[in-house]
């Protein structure tokens, strides 16, 4: 369920606490939210079974280029899938249509019982989902903790006329906003640069604030495209065991893009591979790795394709 | 501010607020009884009213990343509106007209906005053009905006609050002064706050900034609104303060271009950039004709003034382009902190 914005000023003294988020609020939240939510039909005789996620026969063209085509999918809440599949193979583009940046031309998606034929890309981070990006999409002017505590903007309230002159429910606001960010700043490891500007960052670390800034929200689904994209090898493993810790924390599910297979086998629970925009493989890791059509299609070629992708994605493994 | 300052790490920083605490001391206890009527009547007056302009652009424009070459038009919208506010409304207090003018020139700057939705960039900036040319028409075509007067050119009303007179040099200097101040606060507190923060991620990246929750459409509408009220507001002072007189030619597209030139030459996305940037703007004209009449003599005739002006400026401007994009204030940053360094490692 989306985390009920109303609920937010009640929780606003005890819950959201820094002492008690210290503690693990996350959790903590997450249970007490969970019946409210589920309050609204479809959800509680289901939710134990239904996907979190789920799309039917989604279907995307741009002029005559297919970039997916009929394509079923479905996450189970707290899992962390995977999808991989040579360049072009429509991967961004799926992330693109789950978070609504992309209509698909045919099928819907399901997002935790509600079905859009389009998902509302200004109520996303409502719907309880974040993403990264495959380039980098921060806010370079501003500064790390900044950018991160602007993932919790949806929530914001308070008008500017309130902020201008500091009152109302603007200051609470502002506290609880920068606390929350320094948390998952140090979470991430990120506190000694939350001053830096982020435009001033190394590639790496650029994309690490953009995973802190989509984890602030304490997404129920994150969509991670491309993460470890051109990192060193210590900087993926790194980057593999917060997206793990951040699943384990904060009770994440994970839809994460990612060339690196080995870090891809290691990590998800579930694969879906993408070739020229259908999918051909959707199982458990060791499954994948013996699948035919998977080696003839991605990982058989997959030296030819890290070799291709070698110059983007740096020295590595 | 936000977007230049990097690190001071190296040199030891003073408490934010005393700078501009010893300014203000400054400008309200020392230059009243130092000043000339000159200083006041061609330096300082369309210094203050240009920088508040210069602040209210950078709202819209350094912060929210939203080009506009409308400036002129809501600084006209907010003059007229004041000037009939305060003819027509009965008993309403000087204060009062400037406000609702400023309400005026917001709501006018909501609807020119309208097409940010929409545009981006250049086309954006050829759209705020409507707004240019449609004010000055409105205001040209229709009589009653300047009461009938048969030349378009009215009086301003003189200045006072609660009764006390302000119509000296000096008393329109601290008129204009306290609301430039005011507003300057306002306008700071404004850029460092959760909105502030949503127009710089609205110009970084607007679909990360859609993404995260923030709404654009209201966010942009709010920037323009912002900034329109504040131009607005800049627009009473330029005609009730410096110039006293109200008249739609004031207001044209060169006034727009020149307060889009004070942002650039200032710094873009910095309150302080505005003041720079106005500064060099007010003083480099004046600064250029004594220069000028001191090198040619009678050669230099206004003419000759005119056109070396714009060389000049326009040079400048290119200049700053390629070699300061952040502006003075980058600049002034810049050298401050290796004076501070030098003079720390004496
Ligand atoms: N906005 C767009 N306009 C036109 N074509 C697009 C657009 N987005 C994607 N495509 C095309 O759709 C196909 C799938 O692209 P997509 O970016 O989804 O691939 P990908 O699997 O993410 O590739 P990579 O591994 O290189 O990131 C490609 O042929 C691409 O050119
Ligand atoms: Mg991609």
């Amino acid at each position: 369920m989306p985390l009920p914005s109303y609920a937010l000023g009640v929780m606003d003294a005890s819950v959201y606490a820094p002492e008690v988020f210290a503690r693990g609020l996350p959790s903590t939240l997450r249970q007490e939210q969970q019946p409210q939510g589920s309050g609204e039909p479809a959800g509680s005789v289901a939710a134990a079974a239904a996907p979190l996620l789920s799309l039917q026969g989604i279907g995307l063209s741009f002029g005559g280029v297919v970039a997916l085509a009929d394509i079923d999918l479905s996450v189970q809440s707290g899992e962390i899938r995977a999808i991989i599949g040579p360049n072009g193979a429509g991967k961004s583009s799926l992330i693109n249509v789950i978070s609504g940046v992309y209509r698909p031309d045919r099928g819907h998606v399901e997002l935790d019982g509600a079905v859009y034929a389009q998902v509302p890309t200004q109520r996303l981070a409502h719907l309880g989902v974040a993403r990264t990006f495959q380039n980098l999409a921060l806010f370079k002017g501003l500064s790390v903790l900044d950018n991160v505590a602007s993932g919790l903007a949806y929530k914001v309230r308070s008008n500017f006329a309130g902020q201008v002159l500091g009152i109302g429910l603007s200051r609470d606001e502002q506290r609880d906003s920068l606390s929350r960010a320094e948390q998952i700043l140090q979470f991430l490891h990120l506190t000694a640069i939350r001053d830096r500007l982020v435009g001033t960052l190394p590639y790496g670390l650029q994309k690490r604030v953009e995973l802190a800034r989509a984890l602030v929200a304490e997404p129920r689904l994150l969509l991670l495209d491309e993460p470890m994209a051109g990192m060193t090898a210590s900087e993926k493993s790194e980057m593999a065991a917060f997206v793990r810790a951040a699943r384990d924390r904060f009770a994440t599910t994970v839809v994460l893009i990612e060339h690196d297979v080995g870090v891809v086998m290691d990590l998800s629970d579930r694969i879906a591979v993408l070739d020229y925009g259908r999918k051909i493989a959707d199982a458990t890791p060791d499954e994948v790795r013996n699948d035919q059509r998977v080696i003839d299609a991605y990982l058989g070629g997959a030296s030819d394709n890290e070799g291709t992708s070698s110059n983007e994605e740096g020295a590595g493994i | 501010m936000t977007a230049i300052s990097s690190d001071f790490s190296s040199v030891p920083v003073l408490p934010k607020w005393i700078v501009p605490v010893l300014l203000l001391a400054f400008a309200y206890g020392v230059v009243p009884l130092i000043g000339s009527s000159y200083l006041f009547e061609a330096i300082l007056l369309p210094f203050l009213a240009l920088s508040l302009a210069g602040v209210g652009l950078n709202i819209l424009t350094g912060y929210a990343g939203q080009v506009s070459l409308g400036s002129a038009a809501f600084m006209a919208a907010g003059a007229f509106a004041a000037y009939n506010f305060n003819l027509r409304v009965e008993g309403l207090p000087l204060i009062g007209s400037i406000f609702l003018a400023g309400i005026v020139a917001a709501a006018i700057g909501i609807v020119f906005g309208l097409p940010s939705l929409r545009l981006k960039g250049f086309y954006l900036a050829v759209s705020t053009l409507a707004a240019q040319f449609f004010v000055q028409w409105a205001l040209t075509k229709f009589s009653w905006f300047s009461n009938n007067s048969a030349s378009g050119v009215i009086d301003a009303p003189r200045l006072s609050i609660s009764g006390y007179a302000l119509d000296g040099a000096i008393g329109r200097y601290l008129f204009a002064l306290t609301i430039v101040t005011v507003l300057t606060f306002l306008a700071y507190r404004l850029v460092t706050s959760q909105t502030g923060r949503n127009f710089i991620a609205i110009r970084d990246n607007e679909t990360a900034a859609r993404i995260i929750g923030i709404p654009v459409l209201k966010t942009k509408l709010l920037a323009f609104a912002i900034s329109s009220f504040i131009i607005g507001v800049a627009g009473v002072i330029w005609a009730f303060a410096y110039l006293r007189t109200v008249e739609p030619d004031g207001f044209d597209l060169d006034r727009s271009f020149q307060i889009l030139f004070i942002i650039i030459i200032g710094g873009l996305a910095s309150i302080r950039g505005a003041f720079f940037g106005a500064a060099l703007i007010v003083v480099f004209p004046l600064g250029l004709s004594r220069l000028g009449g001191f090198l040619l003599g009678d050669l230099f005739d206004s003419g000759v003034l005119d056109m070396s002006q714009r060389i000049v400026l326009g040079a400048l401007i290119i200049l700053f382009l390629i070699l300061e994009p952040d502006g003075l204030v980058a600049l002034w940053d810049r050298i401050r902190r290796r004076l501070l360094f030098a003079w720390q490692s004496t």
